[in-house]
């Protein structure tokens, strides 16, 4: 037997865990930050006129169609190239992040456009202000909406997030290429790297889809 | 009192009040009937500035509702305002959903907002559902709650824009019987609707819109019994 191969043995798992952490650690990231700035430019989309709409748009557009890993790739070369290289963690939270903000937006914009406008007349109707009525009325209303798709998204953000090895980041994916190469054993290491995926995703899914049966307006 | 001084009100090149005029002192029910794109709800989101006007005044308690330096949020807790469509906030108890313009508009504490919506809930009937989100409520017990709402502000005026007129009609009666009650007590009403007999039995006076102008405004029993103008004539002729 070639001494080059060694089989996969339990001293591993803490290789793979450091994997599946880096996989979660860069996901919440992704989602958290993309979640935030998505309610924030969702919002200006839904609030804002035609022309600011057009150019958000087409900005957002960009980052929603060009492939994550060619978004990956050219950022991290571009930061490289004008002298200020960023450590893979840093470069993969950011574009992913953007990444993340893109899908976002339009589902937060959806979720305020769909509030109707005469439940905001009847709240400004009580006096409360422009403001009052956005933070009482449309964030809740909107955000409960759009618990679903919202979901969706964050979902497909973990499993996006395995791309992030191609700029050298650490992640589940990229520990379970370094194993194969070293175990050729690679049916079975990525049926455990799918199983792993599974289990981080699965309580997203299931709280999720709990939290959404209880809002259900 | 609400005064209204020759308002004209355009949307585009669509005039929908063509100069109306009317005053509405304290404690007086006036009806504002007429056939529909008459212009009688427009005339109401005028009063609260839902819809600025094009020339005019609107004076509520001797303020101008549509200068610039009025404040418009602070007015508006004045003047209740009750719409066609029930809008209570899905996302929050019947409770909730009179008690939150009094905790955050009036800066009440949590416990005196709830104290008064209570008493405004019970006001209007809703005693037993405080805790129910209104989609889990009729129609008319959703109307009901609008009104309840809108009294939790202590408004001196209230501003009804066809509240039954998206009822199913078993359940007009009791949001009718509630606005009754209100106008035995004394509040100053102006209500938009098609129902002939409340116009006719509640308020003091009935105006009669037409194509953008109040054609005809009166004593109630007689503006409903026996019109003098025409027109009227021949709208009451199609609705009784």
């Amino acid at each position: 037997m070639n001494s080059l191969f060694t089989p996969l043995s339990w001293s591993d798992t803490g290789y793979i865990l450091t994997g599946v952490w880096n996989t979660v650690t860069i996901s919440v990231v992704a989602i958290v930050i993309g979640t935030l700035l998505g309610i924030l430019v969702g919002f200006l989309r839904a609030e804002s006129n035609r022309f600011v709409n057009v150019l958000l748009g087409g900005i957002l557009d960009v980052f929603r169609s060009v492939p994550l890993i060619i978004q990956l790739i050219l950022f991290s070369t571009f930061v490289g190239a004008i002298g200020h290289p960023l450590g893979p963690f840093v470069a993969g939270s950011i574009v992913l992040s953007i990444y993340t903000m893109a899908f976002m937006t339009e589902v937060f914009r959806g979720g305020f456009e769909g509030v109707s406008q005469s439940l905001q007349t009847a709240a400004r109707s009580l006096g409360m202000t422009y403001w009052q009525t956005v933070y009482h009325i449309r964030f809740p209303i909107g955000l409960r909406a759009v618990l679903p798709s919202w979901l969706g998204v964050a979902l497909s953000v973990i499993k996006d997030s395995a791309l992030v090895s191609v700029i050298g980041y650490m992640e589940l994916l990229r520990t379970s290429e370094q194993l194969i190469s070293r175990t050729q054993q690679p049916l079975m290491i990525l049926i455990g790297v799918g199983l792993f995926y599974f289990i981080i995703s699965y309580p997203l899914s299931y709280y999720g889809r709990r939290l959404e049966r209880k809002m259900a307006l | 009192m609400i005064s209204v001084q020759n308002v004209h009100k355009s949307f585009g090149d669509l005039e929908v009040l063509k100069g109306v005029s009317l005053d509405v002192p304290n404690g007086e029910v006036v009806s504002v009937i007429g056939g529909s794109g008459s212009g009688k709800s427009t005339l109401l989101y005028c009063i609260n500035a839902i819809e600025s006007i094009n020339s005019g005044r609107i004076l509520v308690d001797d303020v101008d509702v549509h200068s610039k330096s009025t404040n418009k949020d602070k007015l508006r807790q004045k003047l209740g305002m009750v719409f066609q469509q029930f809008n209570a906030f899905p996302h929050m108890s019947v409770l909730e959903n009179a008690a939150l313009a009094p905790r955050i508009v009036k800066k009440m504490s949590r416990e005196e907002a709830i104290e008064i919506a209570k008493k405004e809930l019970e006001h209007v009937g809703l005693g037993d559902k405080f805790d129910v989100y209104p989609t889990r409520m009729s129609g008319g017990q959703q109307q009901r709650l609008a009104i309840a709402r809108a009294l939790a502000m202590k408004p001196d005026f209230m501003l009804l824009d066809e509240v039954t007129s998206a009822l199913d009609p078993e359940l007009v009666g009791e949001v009718l019987d509630t606005l009754r009650l209100l106008a035995e007590e004394g509040m100053t009403m102006i209500c938009v609707t098609h129902e002939m007999g409340f116009a006719r039995d509640v308020s003091d006076r009935v105006a009669y819109f037409h194509q953008g102008v109040i054609a005809e405004i009166g004593d109630a029993k007689q503006v409903i019994g026996d019109p003098q103008n025409p027109l009227t004539q021949k709208f009451l002729s199609k609705v009784l």
